[in-house]
């Protein structure tokens, strides 16, 4: 692999991360996080589909006509999901009844039609392929680590593991609630954006609109 | 060029410029039929074992349900102990020589034969079919609990759960959803143990027969004399709740399992 290619792989994982620097993908983000269980098959399956739809976009870019390109990329998208959310429901039962809804809305997840139309359609499978993957992993390191920090602060365990012993069980941690519901993730993503921009600062947006400090001897 | 000869105009076609129509027609056209090759083999050869997995799901619902779930039994093993009996609905008498195990409602609703068309019908099913499945748990010959399956229409979704009744035929033992797609965090709490816990020990049939049962706007006040009959209803998802009313009503009345619990009340099963 050359240097171009591992950028390609490695860039999306914390540089240009999908959750934290695009923010997409930011629904399943709160919504399958509760528990590291679901997040890590969430993670495998958006990553599946991602890479899927990535290298089939890719094989077939020079065939795409551009009026009905969109319409390409949601339906192969559509398919891999459907295929995928099969697969769990035969092989991950228990699982695929915590996703639910979430694996079929991976269909609208900006990330997968994103790196489709941004980078998919405009280059061969390899790249493609590594951008996919790159993303793919951007996407479940953040949502894994979400995950595993409401888990253990919510309810004091890990994988269902009891690592916190629980007060109502006799021990000292006393879970917190919050941890458990869709403000608790918000918190967690939003420090999450502030540590990574604090240490790559580069990240740190320009301001959209300054307010225009006028000097009293201007006005006077 | 070496291909037979009907691949000729198909190649032409892929040859044309990408903004011709007959290209991007063709191009649709392929695409569309490799996937929905691809989407049906996969849901074809996978179903067996989805279907095995639904399966295994209600059999662990049921002994939940049945209070089974911790009597250190394993899963097949306890749901053995449960006797599975088919129910006319219409006369509430149980079906002889039927085949139980492979008998599905869902299958008999959607077929003419086995259902019956509803006028009145709360429950939001339109079919109803003409035998339903029970379980019942016996212990020393005795029957302890029936459980019956029930569903309706929540907001989204068909709601399927199990109501298991002690043998007077009137007081809830245990109540679960074990299948629903009603808004996640509000509806879904249908299914939570925190909502279903308060259901135990609720008359859901009144003196006469009738379906009595209530599922209350926000809290059910305990000091009310009707304190016995009615639940919480769950907040922010009033369409939920009372989609699970009707649904019991349904099912408990004379459309339902009214019959086959007059039988019970009187000792027939």
């Amino acid at each position: 692999m050359n240097g171009t290619d591992s950028k390609l792989l490695v860039e999306p994982i914390v540089d240009n991360n999908p959750i934290t620097l695009q923010i997409l993908g930011i629904c399943s983000a709160l919504a399958v996080t509760t528990k590291l269980a679901p997040a890590i098959t969430m993670s495998i399956a958006l990553t599946a589909v991602l890479v899927g739809a990535s290298v089939i976009i890719s094989l077939i870019r020079e065939h795409m006509p551009s009026s009905i390109r969109i319409i390409i990329q949601m339906t192969i998208i559509a398919s891999l999901v459907i295929v995928v959310d099969q697969v769990l429901q035969a092989f991950a039962y228990e699982l695929s009844k915590q996703l639910s809804v979430f694996v079929g809305l991976i269909i609208t997840n900006c990330i997968v039609l994103g790196r489709a139309e941004a980078f998919a359609s405009k280059n061969p499978p390899w790249p493609s392929f590594l951008d996919a993957l790159g993303h793919g992993l951007g996407y479940s390191l953040i949502l894994i680590t979400v995950a595993a920090l409401r888990e253990l602060l919510g309810s004091g365990a890990l994988l269902g593991v009891q690592v916190l012993p629980l007060l109502e069980d006799g021990g000292w941690y006393q879970p917190n609630g919050l941890m458990l519901l869709a403000p608790g993730a918000f918190f967690i993503i939003g420090l999450m954006i502030w540590a990574i921009r604090t240490w790559r600062p580069l990240q740190v947006e320009k301001p959209e609109y300054r307010i225009n400090v006028v000097h009293r001897t201007e006005v006077e | 060029m070496s291909s037979p000869a009907l691949l000729q105009p198909l190649r032409a076609l892929f040859a044309l410029p990408n903004d011709d129509p007959r290209k991007t027609l063709a191009v649709a056209v392929t695409l569309c039929l490799a996937c929905s090759v691809v989407v049906s083999a996969t849901a074809v050869t996978l179903r067996p074992l989805q279907a095995r997995n639904a399966a295994l799901e209600l059999q662990r619902e049921v002994v939940e349900v049945a209070g089974l779930g911790d009597s250190g039994l394993g899963l097949a093993q306890a749901f053995e102990r449960i006797e599975t009996a088919l129910v006319d609905l219409g006369t509430g008498a149980l079906v002889d020589d039927a085949d139980v195990a492979t008998y599905s409602y869902r299958d008999a609703a959607l077929d003419m034969a086995r259902s019956t068309a509803l006028e009145d019908d709360p429950a939001g099913i339109r079919r109803r079919p003409d035998h339903m499945p029970v379980y019942l748990v016996r212990e020393n010959g005795s029957l302890t609990t029936v459980i019956l399956p029930v569903y309706g229409k929540g907001l989204w979704s068909t709601m399927h759960g199990l109501l298991a009744l002690a043998p007077d035929g009137r007081t809830v033992e245990a109540l679960s959803f074990y299948e629903q797609r009603e808004t996640a965090g509000l509806g879904s709490e249908v299914s939570s143990p925190r909502w279903l816990g308060q259901w135990p020990g609720k008359t859901v049939i009144g003196p006469d027969g009738a379906p009595v049962i209530e599922v209350a706007k926000g809290r059910a006040d305990p000091n009310s004399p009707d304190a016995q009959r009615r639940v919480d209803g769950l907040s922010g998802a009033t369409l939920t709740a009372n989609g699970v009313e009707r649904l019991m009503r349904f099912w408990l009345g004379a459309q339902g399992y009214g019959p086959f619990l007059a039988r019970l009340r009187s000792g027939g099963v």
